[in-house]
């Protein structure tokens, strides 16, 4: 298998750690309760910006829509420089050629989600070749998702030798292993399915979709991050962590970064270990930072749309 | 695994001290109108004390005088106890539950209304942090009178078959650790019974019961029926000694808990004493480990560790003992020390010099015991009173600092092999007020809890509370109950 993890010694996923539902919801309440002002505020904001995987996911994508929204990733709004750039663009695999020559050399990144996104639903010979075309077409990253099926019937040696099988794929491309958290049913299950993904050779571990709701919330994040947390100190490896899909607003942007900075601390606070899998959340910061530079509140029709 | 990964592990470390910071973001303190000077509420009036006296009350955090309060004496007291029983014979005792329920439930209601306010008094005068006056004191303090406000007229419902009468005039006590809260607690049943009330606050805490003075003189509660002095050991001592008291309602250390039983023995004074805590917070292997390090958390820290329920002995059971420990000083680097009134602290002001000064002796003994220290790495302002989050490993059940209670931000971690051992270690100590569990398993927690003798146990919880639920001691934790059913009948003669 694959040599990086040959060292790790693979626990029975079983036994993985329980999660007290109600204790892990009470202390993802906690990180709301933080008061975030001034230039954390601003600091934080410019920070989420940075942090975002700028996604279009949709049957109807285009070529033409893509380039828009490398144009976006670029410029988010030009008429206050000195902004960061986003993350990464994410789109489907047919479209990793168009985003990638789009973004040229800005630096920004390119994931494709793959693996017969988003049921997962297809045999094994189907999600490589998938992963396989991404990566030949550009992508940096691969967003892929685990046969929640398989999971739910008790067949982790299957999920676990998909995702290593994937991660074998993906070649010096990062991997993103969706659990798609919303179909899991419990903290338990989900905390279950992030050992695996991390033990498998996830480089980060995603929390949905996008497609299903619920998609991210704070204490699903959060039984990710302990995971995460858990793992780094068995292994020594950092993991990456992405919530995704349901987080539009500047103020829960926010207490993401805080739950963040309080579970792996500052080594983590920066986009190669935390993504924001969001489309609207961009707009939001954008029109939070204007308003902590200017002191007012601009329209919506200021901040373009792509 | 090869043992050259283990090396590495061990030096592995989560930073949380650079990068990303919150600002500072203080609680207006405007909102809190203080006086200057503040009199005796006696006779549903404020007067002045015949000792002349006065005392000062300070902020632990920046050791700043808030406000001067009078001092009352023997003469005092008796002008209290007087008016109390004038009140309760002309009237209180007289007046159907539904009217009285009205009164409770208009006290209840304004002190919704000045919510911020009494928040922002209750984290100056006693150092605790704004997050937890204004989400867990001042909403629960109002959710007592609330309920008892609901109990007032239903009290043959509460005891069928019997009469309840109230006892009389009840004297009160409280500490400084929860200084409305525990008003709450002890005024609510007491006037939903039919009793009147002389209260005394603590010396340090004086002010947010003087603030709820105030509202039982603007919701026209006749006069008399509550009455609320201020002083210190010898006021509270006049109070307890007066023969015209019924009851005596006291929460504090277990040393005055002891002289108050002294004192009212062979009289006709009932008494409920809700004293000193030293609990055991317990975690199995199966346990939900990082829910149960943050119960630890919250059960020590929580009011910088001054709450008589205080899960302040830590067993943690052998296997997984490296794992809690490395969570919990991962998790106390995040705890932010300071201003009390920052909306982001955690742990706010030390109550007062002397009892920074206890904990700090208890800390030495601590070390010179051969235990071992960790502390939080935290920077501690310049002024006031503050202590840094504390664990103790290398502690054994005969080490000072796991027999008495210390009342500060002090964790004492023992560990465990078997249940029995550890249910035998748990229970081994003079005290008996709380204890949590920690487990996956449903029949554990159910066999903890019939075999944990504390008057409150939690299960992968801690630090709960609630109006309808009885609370109160084993042992050297007193005796009686306060909250729910249970709390009534502290105040009732049943015929």
């Amino acid at each position: 298998m694959i040599a990086e993890t040959s060292t790790i010694k693979i626990p029975n996923f079983s036994l993985s750690p329980r999660v007290d539902q109600v204790g892990i919801e009470e202390r993802a309440a906690r990180f709301t309760k933080r008061s975030i002002k001034k230039e954390s505020k601003l600091n934080g904001l410019l920070l989420a910006l940075n942090m975002i995987d700028l996604t279009t996911l949709e049957g109807k994508d285009t070529d033409g829509k893509v380039k828009q929204l490398c144009y976006k990733a670029q410029h988010l709004h030009d008429a206050y420089p000195g902004l960061p750039t986003v993350a990464a663009v994410c789109v489907y695999p047919s479209m990793v050629k168009v985003a990638k020559q789009a973004l040229g050399n800005s630096g920004i990144k390119v994931a494709s989600v793959a693996t017969a996104f988003p049921s997962g639903q297809s045999t094994r010979d189907v999600k490589i070749r998938d992963t396989k075309y991404a990566v030949a077409n550009g992508a940096d990253e691969v967003d892929m998702v685990i046969s929640r099926g398989k999971f739910l019937m008790g067949e982790y040696n299957f999920v676990f030798d998909e995702i290593a099988a994937v991660k074998e794929a993906c070649g010096s491309a990062r991997l993103k292993v969706i659990l798609e958290t919303g179909e899991l049913g419990s903290y338990d299950k989900v905390r279950r399915a992030s050992d695996i993904a991390m033990y498998a050779g996830a480089n980060f571990i995603k929390t949905s979709t996008g497609k299903i709701s619920p998609a991210a919330t704070l204490p699903v994040t959060l039984v990710m991050l302990e995971a995460i947390r858990d793992f780094y100190y068995e292994t020594g490896k950092m993991i990456a962590m992405k919530p995704a899909g349901g987080i539009s607003k500047s103020k829960l942007a926010l207490h993401y970064l805080v739950m963040l900075k309080e579970t792996l601390g500052d080594a983590w606070m920066n986009n190669e270990w935390f993504r924001f899998g969001a489309s609207s959340l961009a707009n939001d910061l954008l029109m939070q930072i204007v308003k902590e530079k200017t002191g007012v509140y601009q329209s919506k029709d200021y901040f373009s749309i792509d | 695994m090869a043992t050259r990964t283990k090396a590495k592990n061990n030096t592995l470390k989560l930073k949380f001290d650079s990068g990303w910071s919150y600002a500072p973001a203080p609680e207006s303190r405007s909102i809190a109108s203080i006086k200057e000077r503040y009199e005796l509420f006696i006779n549903g009036a404020f007067v002045k004390p015949s000792s002349k006296k006065y005392f000062k009350t300070i902020n632990p955090a920046n050791e700043e005088v808030l406000s001067e309060v009078a001092e009352a004496n023997a003469a005092d007291v008796d002008k209290a106890v007087k008016a109390a029983r004038t009140a309760y014979d002309k009237m209180w005792k007289k007046m159907p539950g539904k009217e009285r329920a009205k009164y409770i439930y208009r006290i209840a209601r304004m002190m919704q209304e000045r919510a911020r306010e009494f928040a922002v008094i209750e984290s100056l005068d006693g150092g605790k942090p704004i997050r937890e006056s204004r989400d867990f004191d001042v909403p629960t303090a109002a959710n007592h009178f609330f309920y008892y406000a609901g109990w007032a007229d239903k009290l043959e419902y509460a005891f069928p078959n019997r009469q309840a009468q109230p006892l009389g005039v009840a004297g009160q006590i409280i500490p400084w650790n929860f200084p409305l809260l525990m008003a709450a607690w002890k005024i609510a049943p007491a006037l939903a019974t039919g009793n009147t009330v002389v209260l005394k606050p603590a010396e340090t805490t004086p002010l947010t019961a003087l603030k709820l003075a105030e509202i039982i003189q603007e919701a026209d509660l006749p006069p008399g029926v509550v009455n609320i002095i201020t002083g210190a050991g010898a006021t509270g001592a006049a109070l307890v000694n007066h023969p015209g008291i019924d009851k005596i309602a006291f929460t504090g250390s277990t040393d005055v808990g002891k002289i108050i039983q002294r004192a009212i023995a062979g009289t006709h004074k009932k008494a409920t004493l809700e004293l000193g805590g030293k609990a055991a917070n317990i975690i199995f292997e199966d346990a939900p480990l990082d829910q149960a390090v943050e119960g630890v958390i919250n059960g020590i820290f929580f009011n910088q560790g001054h709450v008589c329920c205080a899960g302040s002995r830590l067993y943690v059971q052998e296997s997984v003992y490296k794992t809690v420990l490395r969570k919990l000083k991962d998790r106390i680097e995040t705890l932010i020390v300071g201003n009390p009134l920052d909306k982001n602290t955690d742990i706010g002001a030390i109550n007062s010099k002397q009892q920074l000064e206890t904990i700090y002796k208890y800390i030495k003994i601590g070390v010179q015991e051969g235990a071992e220290m960790h502390q939080s790495s935290c920077a501690l302002p310049g002024k006031g009173f503050f202590c840094r989050p504390t664990l103790f490993t290398n502690v054994a059940q005969s080490s000072r600092i796991a027999q008495e209670e210390i009342f500060g931000p002090v964790l004492t971690i023992q560990t465990f092999r078997t249940e029995d051992e550890v249910i035998e270690k748990a229970n081994n100590t003079p005290y008996g007020l709380s204890a949590g569990v920690w487990t996956d398993k449903g029949s554990k927690i159910f066999n903890m809890t019939t075999k944990m003798r504390a008057g409150v146990v939690w299960a992968n919880t801690f630090n709960k509370f609630d109006p309808t639920s009885p609370f109160g001691g084993y042992k050297e934790s007193g005796y009686g109950r306060e909250g729910g059913l249970h709390g009534l009948g502290a105040y009732v003669n049943l015929v």
